[in-house]
C-alpha cells in the first residue's frame, strides 16, 4: 500500500461497510425526509392581498359630518376588472376593531370573496362616536363604504352603483348587517349572528309580554356594555362637528366615546332601573324590529344558545319578522354566544359550512340550495379527544318553528303557594349567570345560587321518559304582594338525584307583575315564557320550577318586600322533531369495515397461499440419490459484505459412515452445517438428503438431527422437561422419540430433573447431543461433539457415534480436534478456505503406511541398518532426527537391529499421521487469512 | 431400525401442521417465571389501587375538577364496580398495558434466539411463517388475558367492596348497569386493538434482535416518544399519523349518545401499523439466516 490511513481517519465503528446499496438506499430516504420537511414547512403565500387605508365618509342626520374610517380591504389575487368578485362587508362586534375578524376576513378572501372590515366609528382608530348602530350614524356609514367598494373595478355589480355584496357580522355588527339591509336594498345577503332584535327588550326584558316599558333592567350586562369604552377615548376623539373644546369633564369620564344621548339615557336607566318612553324609542330606532318588513335580503339568522344578552328569543323575533315578509330565512342555533364564546369544534365547523353555503348561493349563484331550514345542537358528552372538552350533537329540521316548537309535554307540578322575600336593594342575590363568563361549563351552569328564603320550588314527579326540549318552556304562575308590585325570576332547574340542580345555559326569565293583590287567592295567573333552550331532561330526573325574587344580573326593587307565590299549571315544554345531522365522519366508518375485510382476507390469503407453496415448493426427489443420506453439490455461500464463507463444497455422505470435517477455523464448516439445517440459504449449489432438495423448511430436515453452535435449551426447564418439550414442538409420537436411550446417551442420571441453568458446558453438551439423537434421526450432524466433555466422556461419545452410524444411519461430524476425528470417524473431508481439499477413508487420506520418528546417536549409520532392515523409506529432517516409512516391518524388530548394530536409540515416536496429511493440505498456515471470522 | 419416511421426505409421523402447535407453544411460554410474574401482577394491581383508596380515605384531598375529565373520573372511582373498573382501566392503559403488551410481544422470538433454541426449532423443521404464527398467537392471546384479568379482578373487586351500581360519568350522567357492562366490554377491546401497534413494534424488534430486552424496551420507547410528539399541540393535524394519537379515543363510549368517531379513526390507524409492522416481520423472519 503506498500510504496507510491514519488511525483516526480510518471507518470509525469497525464492521459497518458503507455499500454502494446502503449509501443509495440512505440517500434517497434522506432526500424524502428532507423534501417532507420543506414541503410541510414552505412559506405559503396567501391568495390574497391587504390594503389598510383611512376612509373618511360624510354621515350623521344630514350625510355632512366627515369621520374617519379605519379599513382593510382583502382582495382575492384572482380578482380584477376582468373577473369581478363579489364583495362582504365584515363587521366586528362591540369593543373590538376590524383586527377582531381578521382571521374570518381571510378566509374569506380565500374563498375568493373581496373582503372589507372596518373599525365602526367610535372604536379604535376611526373617528367619530359610538351611536350603537344608529341608521344616522353607523348605518350611514356602512352604506358609503358601499358606496366605496362601488368605485373598485373589482368588485362585481349588479347594476349601476349597485355592488354585489353581503354583510356578515356578530353582536354589534349583526345588527348593523340587519339595518343596514332594510335601509340599503343593494344588499344581496346577510349573515348576522348573536345579534338582536329588539335592544329595548334586550335590556329590559320582561317575560310575560308586559313590554320593555315593564322591563326588568339587564344591569351587569349593561354595565360591561358600557363601562368597557367609558374610560378609553382613542385619539380620535371627536366630539360634534365643529371639533370644539370637550364637554365638561364629568361627562366625558362617564361617556368615554359614547354620544351624549346614548350615554345619558343609560345613565338614566341604570340609576332608576326603567326606561321612558323616549328612551325606548330611542333604543328602538338602533333595533332591526323597527325594520324587519323592510329586509328583503336572505337571512341566515344564527343565534346563541349560551347567551344570556340576546337570547335565543331575540333571534326568533327576528327570524319570523323576516319571514314574514317571505324573505328566505335559515336559522341555526349553537352552543356557544355571549356566555358560551365560540362553542365545540363541531358547532364552529357546522356555522363555517352553513355561511359558505349561503354566501355561495346568493352571491356567486352556486347551484347547492341551502337545506334545512332549521339546525341546532346539544351538548352530548365529553370529547375523547380532548380538544374542546364537550362533544356536541347537530340536529336538522326542515322547517323553522319559533320557540313553541311542534309539540309540547306537559309536566305537572305540585307544591304548596310560599313566601319569598325581596333582598333591600337587590343584595344578598342569587347568581344565574356571569356576563360573558365563556367556559364549557357555562353550558349547564352547576354554579347557581339560590338563597333561601327568596325563592318558592316547585317539584314534578320523576319523568317517565326522556324529554329534548327545543325552545321555551311556558309556565303559569300567580304572585300576591302587598305593594302590588312584584319582579320575579321564573327558572326551570334539572333536579338529579346524584348531580344536584342544573340550570339549562344559566338562563332565567324576568317577570314584572303590576296590579297585585295583597292574597294570593284573588291573584290572576299568568303565563311566564322561560328562556329558550336545548336541553335533555334524562328519564328519572325531576324538573324544579323556581321563582326568585333577586338576581345579581338584573336591577330589583330596592324595598324589601315579601311576596307569595304559587304556581297554576304544569310546565310545557316544547319538542321538536328532528334529524342528526350525520358528520362528514361517517365515511370514516366505511374505511374500517373496508380495511378490516382487506386485512382479513390477505392474512387468510397469504396462509393458504403460504401452506401451498410450501406443499409445491421445489423438492425434487433425484432418485439417484434416493438413498444416499447426504449429497452437496457446488455449495456456494457469499455474504452480502462480499465475504465468501464458502467457495465450492462437494461431497457426499453414505449410509453407514461417521465423516469428519475437518478444517481450520474460517475454513467455512459451520457455515456448511448451518445450510445443513436449513438456518442459512446458499448462494448457489444444491444439498440433497435422501434425494430430497434441501431447503429451509424442507420436511426432509425431520430426518435430520442437529446439534450447531452449541446446545440450545429453556434454562427454566429440566433436561428432561426439555426433551419433552422439544420433542412436543415436533408434532411426532411420543412413542418415536426412544427417550430410553436418548438419556441413557446423556448419561446425567438424576441431574436431569434439574433445571438447566445449573448444568454445566459438558452435561448442556451431553444433552444437546442426546436431543440430536431423539427419534434416532438416519442423518446426525454434529458441529464439534466433544467441545466441553472430559476425556473418559469421549471416549463412551466415540464409542456411541460409532455404534450410531449403523442400521442405515450416517454421522457427519465437524471438528479441529485431529485426534478425534482419527478415531472416531471412517471418513475425512479437509475442509479449507470453503472448499474441500480432501475427502476419503481415513486411511487414504493419511496415507498408506505408518511412519515413525527415531532420534539416534548416529544417523548416517542409522540410516544404513534401517535400509537393510527393509524399511520403506528414510527421510531426514533438519535436527538430525530419522523419519522412517516402516513398510509393514514390525517397529520391535528394527529397534533391535539397530542396537545391534550399536547405535544409540534415543526415542522412537510414532508419527502423528493425519496431522502430517492435515498440514500438508492445508498449507501449514495456523490460521486463514480472511480479515473476519466465519466458520 | 430405519425410520419410516413419508412421500413429502419428512420422517414418519411428521407434519408440518403439528408442529409448534397452539398449546404447545402456551405451554411453553407458561412454564416461563416472567409469564407467571405478569399475569400475577396484573391480578393484584387492582386489589392494591383498591387498598390505597381505603387508606387514602373517601375523598382523598386533591383539589378540584381544573385538572380535566381524567381527574373527574377518579373522583368518583369508589361509586360502584363499574366505576372502579373503569378508574382502573384508566391509570393503567396509558403505560402498564403497554409495557405488558411488549413483553409478551416482544420477548418471545427474540428469547429463543438469545437461549439458542431458535435454530433447533426451525431444523425440526417448524416452518418459518408457522413458527411466528404460533409465537403471536400466543403472545397476542396472553395479552388479552392480562386485558382481561385487570380488568375482570377490578370488576369483581369494586362490585365486592363498592356495589353493583350504575356506571356514573361526568358529563353523561347515569349509564344503567347492563349498558354500562357492554360499554366497558366495548373499551377492552377498543384497547385491544389500540394495543396491537405496540405488539406489532414489539414483535418485528423481536424478530431483528437477539436481545429481549432491546425489543421490548425499544418498543416502549417509541410509545413514549410518540405520546411526547402527541402533546406538541403546534404539530396541529400532523399528529394524526402518531400511533398514539388516538390512544384517548375510548372515552367517546363514556358519553351519550356514544361518540365513535375518534375510535373508528384509531382503529384504523392502529389496524394500518400492525399490519405493516407485523409484515415486515414475516418477509424479514422468512428470508433470514438464523444464526442465534
Amino acid at each position: 500500500m503506498p500510504f496507510a490511513r491514519p488511525a483516526l481517519l480510518r471507518w470509525p465503528v469497525r464492521g459497518v461497510r458503507l455499500g454502494r446499496r446502503r449509501a443509495i438506499a440512505g440517500g434517497v430516504l434522506l432526500a424524502l425526509v428532507v423534501g417532507l420537511v420543506a414541503w410541510v414547512v414552505r412559506p405559503t403565500a396567501p391568495g390574497y392581498a391587504t390594503e389598510s387605508r383611512m376612509i373618511t365618509v360624510l354621515t350623521g342626520p344630514d350625510g355632512s359630518i366627515p369621520v374617519p374610517l379605519d379599513t382593510t380591504y382583502y382582495r382575492p389575487r384572482s380578482a380584477s376588472a376582468a373577473h369581478p368578485v363579489p364583495a362582504v362587508l365584515l363587521a366586528h362586534g362591540f369593543g373590538g376593531t376590524k383586527e377582531s375578524v381578521a382571521p374570518d376576513a381571510g378566509e374569506l378572501a380565500g374563498r375568493g370573496y373581496a373582503v372589507l372590515t372596518w373599525t365602526a366609528e367610535g372604536f379604535g382608530k376611526s373617528g367619530g362616536q359610538i351611536h350603537l348602530d344608529s341608521p344616522d350614524w353607523e348605518v350611514k356609514d356602512a352604506q358609503r363604504l358601499i358606496d366605496w367598494l362601488t368605485t373598485r373595478p373589482e368588485v362585481a355589480k349588479d347594476a349601476r352603483g349597485d355592488p354585489r355584496v353581503a354583510a356578515v357580522g356578530g353582536s354589534y355588527g349583526g345588527a348593523l348587517a340587519l339595518l343596514l339591509a332594510g335601509y340599503d336594498t343593494r344588499v344581496d345577503a346577510i349573515v348576522p349572528e348573536i345579534t338582536w332584535n329588539d335592544l329595548a327588550n334586550a335590556f329590559l326584558p320582561e317575560s310575560t309580554g308586559a313590554g320593555a316599558q315593564a322591563g326588568v333592567f339587564k344591569k351587569a350586562w349593561a354595565g360591561v356594555f358600557f363601562g368597557g369604552s367609558a374610560t378609553r377615548p382613542g385619539p380620535g376623539f371627536v366630539l360634534g362637528r365643529t371639533g370644539s373644546a370637550p364637554s365638561p369633564d364629568a361627562i366625558v369620564a362617564a361617556c368615554g366615546r359614547f354620544a351624549v344621548d346614548i350615554c345619558q339615557a343609560y345613565l338614566s336607566v341604570a340609576t332608576t332601573g326603567k326606561a321612558t318612553a323616549d328612551q325606548i324609542a330611542l333604543l328602538r330606532r338602533s333595533s332591526p324590529a323597527s325594520i324587519l318588513t323592510r329586509i328583503k335580503a336572505p337571512t341566515l339568522l344564527v343565534q346563541g344558545q349560551a347567551d344570556s344578552l340576546f337570547p335565543l328569543s331575540e333571534g326568533d323575533a327576528n327570524a319570523r319578522g323576516i319571514a314574514a315578509n317571505g324573505t328566505p330565512v335559515q336559522v341555526a342555533w349553537y352552543n356557544g354566544g355571549h356566555d358560551g364564546g365560540l362553542g365545540p369544534r363541531s358547532d364552529q365547523d357546522r356555522l363555517r359550512f352553513l355561511t359558505a353555503q349561503w354566501l355561495d348561493h346568493y352571491l356567486l349563484g352556486s347551484a347547492s340550495t341551502p337545506g334545512a331550514g332549521f339546525t341546532y345542537s346539544r351538548i352530548a358528552g365529553i370529547d375523547a379527544t380532548g380538544n374542546d372538552g364537550v362533544v356536541a350533537v347537530g340536529y336538522s329540521v326542515a322547517r323553522y318553528r319559533g320557540l313553541s316548537g311542534q309539540a309540547t309535554t306537559v309536566v305537572a307540578l305540585a307544591g304548596p303557594s310560599q313566601p319569598a322575600a325581596n333582598p333591600p336593594n337587590g343584595t344578598p342575590g342569587a347568581l344565574s349567570s356571569l356576563p360573558g363568563v365563556v367556559s364549557p361549563a357555562s353550558l349547564t351552569s352547576r354554579t347557581v345560587h339560590d338563597l333561601p328564603g327568596q325563592h318558592a320550588d316547585f317539584y314534578s314527579a320523576p319523568l317517565a321518559s326522556t324529554v329534548d326540549v327545543v325552545g321555551a318552556p311556558t309556565v303559569q304562575v300567580r304572585a300576591a304582594s302587598p305593594t302590588g308590585e312584584a319582579v320575579l325570576f321564573v327558572k326551570l332547574y334539572d333536579v338529579d338525584s346524584k348531580n344536584g340542580a342544573t340550570l339549562p345555559d344559566g338562563l332565567a326569565a324576568p317577570i314584572h307583575l303590576m296590579g297585585l293583590p295583597a292574597t294570593l287567592a284573588e291573584s290572576q295567573p299568568v303565563t311566564a315564557t322561560l328562556p329558550g333552550i336545548v336541553y335533555r331532561f334524562q328519564s328519572g330526573h325531576r324538573l324544579r320550577v323556581t321563582v326568585a325574587t333577586s338576581d345579581q344580573a338584573y336591577a330589583t326593587p330596592p324595598t324589601p318586600t315579601v311576596y307569595t307565590i304559587a304556581v297554576n299549571s304544569g310546565v310545557s315544554l316544547p319538542t321538536v322533531p328532528s334529524e342528526q345531522i350525520a358528520g362528514a365522519n361517517v365515511v370514516w366508518r366505511w374505511i374500517l369495515l373496508g380495511l378490516v375485510v382487506v386485512l382479513a382476507a390477505g392474512l387468510a390469503s397469504a396462509i393458504w397461499l403460504g401452506r401451498r407453496h410450501h406443499r409445491l415448493a421445489d423438492r425434487s426427489v433425484d432418485r439417484a440419490y434416493a438413498e444416499t443420506p447426504l449429497v452437496v453439490r457446488s455449495l456456494r455461500k457469499e455474504y452480502a459484505d462480499g465475504l465468501i464463507a464458502l467457495s465450492r463444497m462437494d461431497f457426499t455422505v453414505e449410509r453407514g459412515q461417521v465423516v469428519g470435517l475437518l478444517g481450520p477455523n474460517g475454513a467455512g464448516k459451520t457455515t456448511a452445517l448451518r445450510v445443513l439445517m436449513g438456518l442459512i440459504k446458499p448462494t448457489d449449489g444444491e444439498v440433497y438428503v435422501f434425494g430430497h432438495r434441501l431447503v429451509p423448511g424442507a420436511p426432509v430436515l425431520s430426518r435430520l438431527g442437529a446439534l450447531v453452535e452449541g446446545p440450545g435449551f429453556l434454562p427454566h426447564l429440566s433436561g428432561f422437561a426439555n426433551l419433552r418439550m422439544y420433542w412436543q414442538s415436533t408434532g411426532r409420537a411420543e412413542a418415536d422419540a426412544r427417550f430410553e436411550d436418548a438419556l441413557h446417551i446423556a448419561g446425567l442420571a438424576d441431574a436431569i430433573r434439574r433445571p438447566v441453568r445449573t448444568y454445566s458446558h459438558g452435561m448442556k453438551q451431553r444433552l444437546a447431543i442426546a436431543q440430536a439423537m431423539l427419534g434416532l434421526p438416519e442423518l446426525l450432524v454434529l458441529d464439534e461433539p466433544t467441545d466441553g466433555l472430559d476425556p473418559p466422556q469421549i471416549a463412551q461419545m466415540r464409542r456411541v457415534l460409532r455404534r450410531y452410524a449403523t442400521n442405515g444411519r450416517a454421522v457427519i461430524i465437524s471438528s479441529h480436534l485431529l485426534a478425534e476425528v482419527e478415531q472416531t470417524c471412517t471418513h475425512v473431508l479437509v475442509v479449507h478456505r470453503g472448499e474441500v481439499v480432501a475427502s476419503g477413508p481415513v486411511d487414504e487420506v493419511v496415507g498408506d503406511s505408518p511412519s515413525t520418528q527415531f532420534d539416534v546417536s548416529d544417523p548416517a549409520a542409522a540410516a544404513e541398518v534401517l535400509r537393510r532392515a527393509g524399511v520403506g523409506s528414510v527421510a531426514w529432517e533438519p535436527n538430525g532426527s530419522l523419519i522412517v516409512d516402516l513398510d509393514g516391518t514390525p517397529r520391535a524388530a528394527v529397534v533391535a537391529a539397530l542396537v545391534r548394530a550399536g547405535i544409540e536409540v534415543n526415542r522412537v515416536v510414532p508419527r502423528r499421521r493425519l496431522e502430517d496429511a492435515f498440514l500438508a493440505l492445508v498449507g501449514g498456515e495456523p490460521t486463514s487469512s480472511r480479515p473476519s471470522e466465519g466458520r | 431400525m430405519a425410520v419410516r419416511a413419508q412421500a413429502d421426505g419428512g420422517a414418519a409421523g411428521y407434519r408440518p401442521e403439528a408442529t409448534l402447535t397452539f398449546v404447545t407453544e402456551l405451554r411453553r411460554q407458561a412454564s416461563r417465571r416472567r409469564t407467571q410474574l405478569t399475569l400475577g401482577f396484573v391480578l393484584l394491581l387492582p386489589l392494591i389501587i383498591l387498598v390505597a383508596f381505603e387508606l387514602g380515605g373517601s375523598n382523598g384531598g386533591g383539589g378540584g375538577g381544573s385538572r380535566g375529565q381524567f381527574a373527574a373520573l377518579a373522583d368518583i372511582a369508589t361509586s360502584g364496580g363499574l366505576n372502579f373498573a373503569l378508574f382502573t382501566l384508566l391509570v393503567s392503559a396509558s403505560f402498564l398495558l403497554v409495557v405488558v403488551v411488549a413483553l409478551f410481544c416482544g420477548d418471545t422470538v427474540a428469547s429463543e434466539a438469545s437461549w439458542g433454541s431458535l435454530r433447533y426449532l426451525l431444523a425440526i423443521p417448524v416452518p418459518r411463517g408457522r413458527l411466528l404464527g404460533s409465537k403471536l398467537q400466543v403472545s397476542l392471546v396472553y395479552s388479552l388475558a392480562a386485558l382481561v384479568i385487570l380488568t375482570g379482578t377490578a370488576l369483581l373487586a369494586g362490585t365486592l367492596r363498592y356495589g353493583w351500581h350504575p356506571l356514573r360519568t361526568t358529563f353523561a350522567g347515569e349509564i344503567a348497569n347492563g349498558p354500562a357492562l357492554l360499554r366497558l366490554l366495548g373499551i377492552l377491546a377498543y384497547l385491544a386493538v389500540s394495543l396491537l401497534v405496540v405488539a406489532g413494534l414489539a414483535f418485528l424488534l423481536s424478530v431483528f434482535t437477539d436481545a429481549p430486552l432491546g425489543a421490548v424496551g425499544g418498543a416502549v420507547l417509541l410509545q413514549i416518544v410518540s405520546s411526547i410528539l402527541d402533546q406538541i399541540t403546534a404539530l396541529g393535524s400532523l399528529r394524526v399519523i402518531l400511533p398514539t394519537h388516538y390512544s384517548d379515543a375510548w372515552l367517546g363510549l363514556l358519553s351519550s349518545p356514544i361518540q365513535t368517531d375518534g375510535m373508528v379513526k384509531g382503529a384504523i390507524s392502529a389496524l394500518l401499523y400492525a399490519s405493516v409492522f407485523f409484515g415486515w416481520a414475516w418477509y424479514h423472519f422468512a428470508h433470514k439466516d438464523v444464526v442465534s
